[in-house]
């Protein structure tokens, strides 16, 4: 009984791990193709490892096709991704504590507004946004890619409400007592315990703005502004079938979720699980 | 009266209703100037023919009815509700089954977790799409194991036929959201259900579909839903891996929208198209929660 216990366990944990190997086998295959010359990294003899380590694609890469290296893209993407997750923090915490904790009049129908905008296509509204940020003369900046982020972002209000709904009101009554109004209580009750949520709103918020591939593409024109994301793609197309530093480049590009991932994973899937089990 | 009891909560600034609108004042911003403003305008531009330049040209359902006729745009609604028919019921029954895998309590559960949800962190990314498009590319790994399994001359993105099949996998591939909120429901599911079942004789088949999938019936719901919206808008794969080819295979629904509306510049048009879009999408997932009822089940 017992042995037959252990080797289920083995088989179990082979399994798992084979199986995990076979999902991350594209990022594998991605990573080491970096490191390959030109003609191992397609055809059917492509070996699975190069045959000789290769570190040449990174600079190659870097130095991008134009007259712009890969340092202006992630210095674009870095700035658009962080002031992006400062504003979707700040914006998303002040109006998830109104929707969850102030009782004005028209809650529920914000709170209904914000539900629909959620589950809203973005296609309805790319090209109306579009003429829009046309009008005001802000497509070619990052404005449009940025300023957004500052009026709260639905997914993530929603997933701070719950959290302030499981915090006990209590603390607000007890705080009242002692003095405190609605702006000290945001300040001094309710934006400290939320931190795990605002932890998990950074990591998440910033890695899809670093994803994020459609705004670049209807907002920056200039090869200057690109960000990363956008930038391979240009990349790529200019490089033909010279694949080695575009997957340099590609790696490169998905260090930073990585890292965010590596630190911070715990809180990340716990932000993917909080909208959908407590509602 | 009123302003005496504000007076003594502090005045008019400690009143709820002001403290509740300078709190959510940006969203009902972001809401009334991004969203509301926006899809009136769009509305409007669906009966117009309009180009960026130049002034908006009334001309009534027009553009309804073009879109009747256009082989391309019904050839983008029937293509993008394969790649749904197809591929969200696909990523779903793989997100369960490797949720169902990864209950077993070990000390690596948690490492396995986040492994498995990799391709979810970075599948949405352009250098996945990149990557993608070679690993299933006419001379990438993938094509070159299907030809030595004996198949010649296979080719995904060639092929009318199988160019969407990429697309689907590299969706599918990305179950990891789907698959932690399955697996935290498969744990809110009471350990003595099991046991009773199997004293009475069920076997694990049977387990799973009285137990497991009744008791699960509301996030299965869930999750439908949500892959299902995302599904409809899939975009950045499709215009960087096939471009909506070949022969318009892979033309979504959302790339056709983003092509007329900035590549050939029939913005009223493109509004149109996106119309007719939000109302599939809106009858697809008002039909789902209305059958819901016979599906699903609450434990009260």
């Amino acid at each position: 009984m017992e042995k037959r216990r252990a080797i289920n366990n083995v088989i179990y944990h082979v399994f798992v791990v084979a199986f995990g190997l076979l999902m991350i086998y594209p990022v594998l295959w991605m990573i080491l193709s970096s490191f390959k010359m030109k003609s191992e990294i397609l055809g059917t003899n492509a070996p699975f490892l190069p045959s000789k380590w290769v570190f040449q694609n990174y600079p190659d890469g870097w130095r991008g096709s134009g007259s712009l290296t890969f340092a202006t893209y992630f210095k674009n993407s870095i700035v658009v991704s962080c002031l992006g997750t400062l504003g979707t923090v700040i914006s998303s915490a002040m109006v998830a504590y109104a929707l969850a904790r102030v009782d004005f009049k028209g809650r529920k129908f914000w709170f209904t507004a914000m539900i629909m905008t959620m589950l809203l296509p973005g296609q309805v509204l790319m090209i109306p946004q579009y003429i829009i940020w046309n009008r005001l003369g802000l497509v070619g900046t990052f404005v449009p890619l940025i300023l957004p982020k500052f009026l709260g972002w639905p997914f993530f209000i929603y997933m701070m409400m719950q959290f302030i709904r499981g915090l006990p009101k209590e603390l607000d009554e007890a705080a009242m007592i002692d003095g405190c109004n609605k702006y000290s209580i945001f300040a001094r009750i309710i934006l400290p315990l939320l931190g795990p949520s605002i932890i998990t709103t950074i990591v998440i918020s910033f890695y899809w703005i670093w994803d994020d591939y459609m705004g670049p593409l209807l907002y920056l024109s200039k090869p200057a502004l690109y960000t990363v994301s956008l930038a391979i793609k240009g990349f790529a197309d200019a490089q033909g079938t010279n694949f080695g530093p575009m997957f340099a480049m590609s790696t490169l590009s998905l260090i930073p979720v990585f890292l965010l991932f590596l630190f911070f994973n715990r809180y990340l899937m716990d932000g993917v699980t909080a909208g959908a089990l407590k509602g | 009266m009123q302003a005496e009891t504000q007076k003594q909560r502090g005045g008019f600034l400690h009143n709820d209703n002001v403290v509740g609108y300078l709190f959510a004042a940006p969203f009902i911003i972001s809401f009334l100037c991004l969203t509301l403003i926006p899809m009136a305008m769009s509305l409007y531009y669906s009966f117009c023919n309009y180009k960026i330049a130049a002034l908006p040209e009334w001309i009534g359902l027009q553009n309804y009815a073009n879109l009747m006729k256009d082989a391309t745009f019904r050839n983008s609604l029937l293509v993008t509700i394969q790649y749904v028919i197809i591929g969200v019921p696909l990523k779903l029954v793989f997100a369960l089954l490797v949720a169902m895998l990864l209950t077993r309590p070990t000390k690596l559960q948690g490492f396995y977790r986040a492994v498995y949800y990799i391709p979810s962190l970075i599948g949405g990314s352009v250098a996945v799409a990149l990557v993608w498009k070679q690993l299933f590319g006419s001379r990438g790994p993938v094509v070159s194991l299907i030809k030595t399994l004996g198949v010649p001359n296979f080719n995904f993105f060639g092929s009318t036929t199988w160019a969407f099949l990429p697309l689907v996998l590299c969706n599918a591939w990305q179950f990891g959201s789907s698959m932690l909120i399955f697996a935290s429901g498969l744990k809110q599911i009471p350990k003595d259900y099991y046991e009773a079942a199997e004293i009475d004789g069920a076997g694990a088949v049977k387990r799973f579909f009285k137990i497991t999938l009744p008791i699960l019936s509301p996030i299965i719901l869930f999750n439908l839903i949500m892959q299902l919206i995302s599904g409809f808008m899939t975009f950045t794969q499709a215009q960087i891996i096939t471009d909506g080819g070949p022969n318009y295979a892979t033309n979504y629904i959302a790339l056709n929208i983003f092509k007329e509306g900035f590549s050939y510049q029939h913005m009223g048009y493109a509004c149109a198209q996106s119309w007719v879009m939000l109302l599939i999408m809106a009858a697809v997932t008002g039909i789902i929660f209305k059958t819901s009822s016979h599906w699903t089940f609450y434990e009260s």
